[in-house]
């Protein structure tokens, strides 16, 4: 008697056990995020913008002008003998504005280049100065470098949210489908065992990986890329924890009728796919159309991540997350009551 | 007998699956303490059948009682009081075997330690080893160890060793014979007609979802009335028509080139046989007999051949 462990922390027990003894889940749960981060962390890191290309086609003044636009280290200056050949370096993108002489100067560039665009100010700016032109007012320049507007901050709650989303779908999603098809779920069902210690025992073992998973990408984050943490960190793991337990729910609802390993997938990729796209995890989810919105808004994985970043980088207050983590909640115990409503135990 | 005495009895049981009648009306009373056999050949029906009975397939008519209760309103108390080997269920691999017995030993309130189940199984040397890397008898082993996790009364086992060695089907069925020394019930389905032969007091023969014979398997066999079975094959063949002079002659069927015969007596129908061969000119080229088995008897009710396709 004194042997019995008490089932629901056995259950627990074993899905740890289990996990750990999977090197495969390791790798996506801990690994692959970190190489994520540092792979578009180097990416988009801090560094002088590239200087734009700009093509000069060849005339009387060239040369002054080719030095006048030297001087200022953002244009890089090509020379072309003829139009013609200017055009076909502008058509292919090899340079962002082609300049020509013809009476006065003349620019050829296409306004919905953002890069062209700037390239002409700053072309237009270099060659009158050098030519001699005053401006009214003095004017001086400060860059600012501040950690937290980086893309790398960004990014950083983007990945926690996707990996929330990932671990919790995947994990909880792929054990379930595999117990179901090996039928232990069913040798487990001819035992006395509650079903509910099941369910509790997958969602509790998240739980500890969630811990680690959220320690391992933040120290990651803080440590290599000093991404800053604003708000409380009890905000902070409250935010995870409630994601976790939103997709662990939808996990189990995206695994709660499928018989095969393909099924699962498959519905898998339809709830996750959209939301990689949509949410704001790699940019903002503001870009798509104004009608798209609500619809983009109301995903639990934009709602996450924007409760993510609004701690961690403006370091706002609960009352000034709640609606985001009130979208959360709900898409958690909806899918959680309606995957025990209809989940297939045999 | 009267229900309180019966381990399980179950009336009128039918299971369709589309078109398939599965269960048929099948009728069962399994005795407290005997070991009852569903023997019939893949797709007669027992592994639904016994599922009806575990609780865990609703049949679509018919009432069960298991230990006195019904599944609709005790199914706690009968899940603490049966023990359940599934047939193709498989263990979780990653996990030891100690540690796949304590998971299941802590479903139950009362029970056997997993180091007393390792012992009665013999996997105390395979105690720390993965589920995965177990050998196809350990693993039957282990899940019938899961199965008596919680002492049960009752022990369900649904084709207990298909794909075992001899040797590791030997050694299960001494582990079922002991658990049934002890006063308990198990209730197997098999297509071994060896299996329900050395293990079953009682075994139901099994087709197309009914149950066609009911009794000892000694009894069974004795209800031939022709328990020898004469096996030969000769050169050239012969016909029906020469063997169905010959006296004292049951059964006649041919399988992968020879004859079987069911006998009374071996001492009439040998001579007689060889009489009638030699008079229509066949040689003789191989000539054996066995006791007539289960598998006569499945045989002669059905035409057809219990074996494993």
């Amino acid at each position: 008697m004194s042997e019995r462990q008490q089932p629901l922390a056995a259950l627990t027990k074993t899905r740890l056990l289990e996990f750990v003894r999977e090197p495969e889940a390791l790798f996506w749960v801990f690994a692959f995020p970190i190489i994520m981060a540092l792979v578009l962390g180097f990416a988009f890191r801090d560094r002088p913008p590239d200087p734009v290309p700009v093509g000069i086609v060849a005339g009387p003044s060239t040369d002054e002008i080719a030095r006048a636009l030297a001087r200022p280290g953002t244009i890089k200056p090509a020379t072309y003998p003829s139009l013609a050949d200017g055009f076909e370096a502008l058509r292919t993108g090899k340079i962002a504005l082609l300049v020509e002489e013809s009476g006065g100067l003349l620019y050829h560039f296409d306004r919905t280049r953002p890069d062209a665009r700037i390239a002409r100010l700053e072309v237009d700016d270099a060659i009158q100065r050098a030519r001699g032109r005053s401006d009214p007012t003095p004017a001086r320049e400060e860059l600012v470098h501040e950690k937290g507007s980086r893309y790398i901050d960004f990014l950083l709650p983007g990945i926690l949210g996707l990996n929330l989303m990932g671990t919790g779908i995947w994990g909880i999603g792929f054990s379930i489908v595999n117990a179901r098809l090996k039928k232990t779920l069913k040798l487990m069902v001819a035992t006395p065992m509650r079903k509910s210690h099941y369910l509790l025992a997958q969602m509790f073992s998240r739980f500890v990986f969630l811990i680690l998973e959220v320690a391992v990408i933040l120290l990651f984050g803080i440590l290599a890329f000093q991404v800053p943490v604003r708000g409380s960190l009890t905000l902070l793991v409250l935010t995870t924890f409630l994601g976790a337990l939103s997709f662990g729910g939808m996990g189990l609802l995206v695994a709660s009728r499928a018989k095969t390993l393909e099924a699962a997938n498959g519905l898998m990729n339809l709830v996750m796919v959209p939301m990689w796209l949509l949410s704001g995890v790699f940019f903002s989810s503001e870009r798509f159309p104004k009608a798209a919105q609500p619809l983009i808004q109301s995903l639990p994985l934009t709602a996450l991540n924007n409760a993510l970043r609004a701690v961690m980088l403006e370091g706002r207050t609960f009352t000034a997350v709640a609606g985001f983590l009130a979208v959360v909640v709900v898409w958690g115990v909806v899918s959680f009551a309606v995957a025990l409503k209809i989940f297939r135990w045999q | 007998m009267n229900a309180t005495s019966a381990a399980i009895v179950c009336r009128g049981l039918k299971k369709h699956y589309d078109d398939v009648k599965a269960v048929d009306g099948l009728d069962l009373e399994v005795r407290a303490g005997e070991c009852f056999g569903l023997l019939g050949p893949n797709g007669a029906g027992k592994t639904t059948t016994i599922e009806i009975l575990e609780g865990l397939t609703r049949p679509d008519e018919g009432e069960v009682v298991i230990l006195g209760r019904r599944w609709g309103s005790h199914e706690r108390e009968l899940r603490e009081r049966i023990g359940i080997s599934l047939q193709e269920s498989r263990l979780t691999e990653k996990l030891t075997v100690y540690e796949t017995l304590s998971l299941f030993r802590s479903f139950y309130t009362r029970g056997r330690s997993p180091e007393k189940l390792m012992q009665d199984l013999s996997l105390e040397e395979k105690r720390d080893a993965r589920v995965g890397k177990l050998s196809g008898g350990q693993r039957q082993r282990l899940a019938v160890a899961c199965a008596l996790a919680g002492d049960p009364e009752l022990l369900f086992l649904d084709e207990p060793t298909t794909g075992l060695d001899p040797q590791s089907r030997l050694q299960l069925w001494e582990r079922v014979a002991a658990y049934k020394a002890a006063g308990r019930t198990v209730l197997l389905t098999t297509h071994y007609m060896e299996e329900a032969e050395r293990l079953c007091d009682r075994v139901a023969v099994v087709d197309h979802g009914r149950i066609i014979a009911l009794g000892s398997p000694a009894d069974l066999i004795a209800g031939l009335h022709a328990p020898h079975i004469i096996e030969f094959a000769t050169d050239p063949a012969v016909d029906d028509g020469l063997l169905a002079r010959i006296p004292g002659i049951g059964d006649r069927r041919q399988r992968d080139g020879r004859w079987l015969l069911a006998a009374g007596s071996l001492a009439e129908a040998v001579p007689a046989l060889l009489d009638e061969l030699d008079r229509g000119g066949a040689k003789l080229v191989s000539l054996s007999t066995h006791r007539a088995t289960l598998e006569d008897v499945f045989l002669s009710l059905t035409g057809r051949e219990l074996r494993d396709e």
